[in-house]
């Protein structure tokens, strides 16, 4: 049962995934893309991720595609879907990422069980609030200082958008 | 039960199709979406071995490599803009000052 909704899911996550990088409309993309993100929140609750799923669901959907949204609609591009979408690179770049993936797959999965010797057939079953709780003790204790440098970072963030993002300002006539 | 190998599998042609999106298109938004799907495989397989290894750190590394992205996307958005606000066109081809 669960692994016909992993099917599923992997099934329309790595379909929209493909219509995101061949679409010509980059508004149909971003709209793809939503549905990936939407399909990997699924792929987290089937990995007993329930946090994370409602942080994808609240985080990737909710702000960071509607902001590729508004962005996308700020800027005028719906006039690019007529120009030439891909460039020459193309057949190169086809065979790296080909051969690339199933060097991949090979390393991944030839030996999972040399290559990863603490892996547990059966994982353990986990209580969702449980596993709430042993992952905010470990956020705020075990990873404090990257929690603190996380906020740094967004600030840096914050200040960069708009600081690249405004332009030039009409001068203040200052007399 | 799915077996951890479905879970890797996913996420390296997931993250390939990304890496297609950046190497082909032209235009700087869909790149920006690519990485966000580079982001998310990388999500779904240190999510996979957090669960297989029965610990959650991998979960933790899930949630700031989130916080990251949402970095990257803010302030990749805000190039995009302030391009398109000099050069009026997005396509990464045609932008190449810099380019030897």
């Amino acid at each position: 049962m669960e692994l016909l909704f992993f099917y599923i899911f992997a099934g329309v996550a790595l379909l929209s995934a493909v219509l995101v990088v061949t679409n010509k409309n980059v508004l149909h993309a971003a709209l793809f893309l939503i549905l990936t993100f939407f399909c990997v929140a699924a792929i987290y609750i089937l990995l007993r991720a329930e946090f994370l799923a409602a942080v994808q669901v609240l985080l990737y959907v909710g702000a960071i595609m509607a902001l590729f949204i508004f962005t996308i609609l700020l800027i005028n591009v719906m006039q690019a879907q007529f120009l030439r979408q891909f460039h020459g690179q193309r057949p190169l770049a086809g065979i790296l990422v080909v051969a690339l993936l199933a060097e991949t797959l090979y390393l991944l999965l030839g030996d999972v069980r040399g290559n990863f010797p603490l892996l547990q057939d059966r994982p353990p079953e986990t209580a969702g609030k449980a596993g709430l709780e042993v992952l905010a003790h470990l956020l705020l204790t075990d990873y404090l200082l990257l929690f603190e440098v996380a906020s740094v970072l967004l600030l840096a963030a914050l200040i960069g958008a708009v600081v690249l993002a405004r332009g030039d300002l009409p001068s203040v006539d200052r007399r | 039960m799915v077996p951890l190998t479905h879970y890797l599998t996913l996420g390296a042609i997931m993250f390939f199709i990304g890496v297609w999106g950046v190497l082909t298109r032209r235009n700087a938004v869909i790149i920006l979406l690519s990485i966000e799907l580079m982001f998310n495989a990388v999500n779904i397989t240190v999510v996979a071995f957090s669960r297989f290894l029965g610990q959650y750190t991998g979960q933790i590394f899930a949630i700031f490599v989130i916080t990251v992205a949402a970095a990257e996307a803010t302030i990749g958005l805000a190039i995009v803009i302030a391009l398109y606000r000099g050069r009026d066109s997005l396509n990464v081809d045609e932008i190449n000052l810099l380019k030897w």
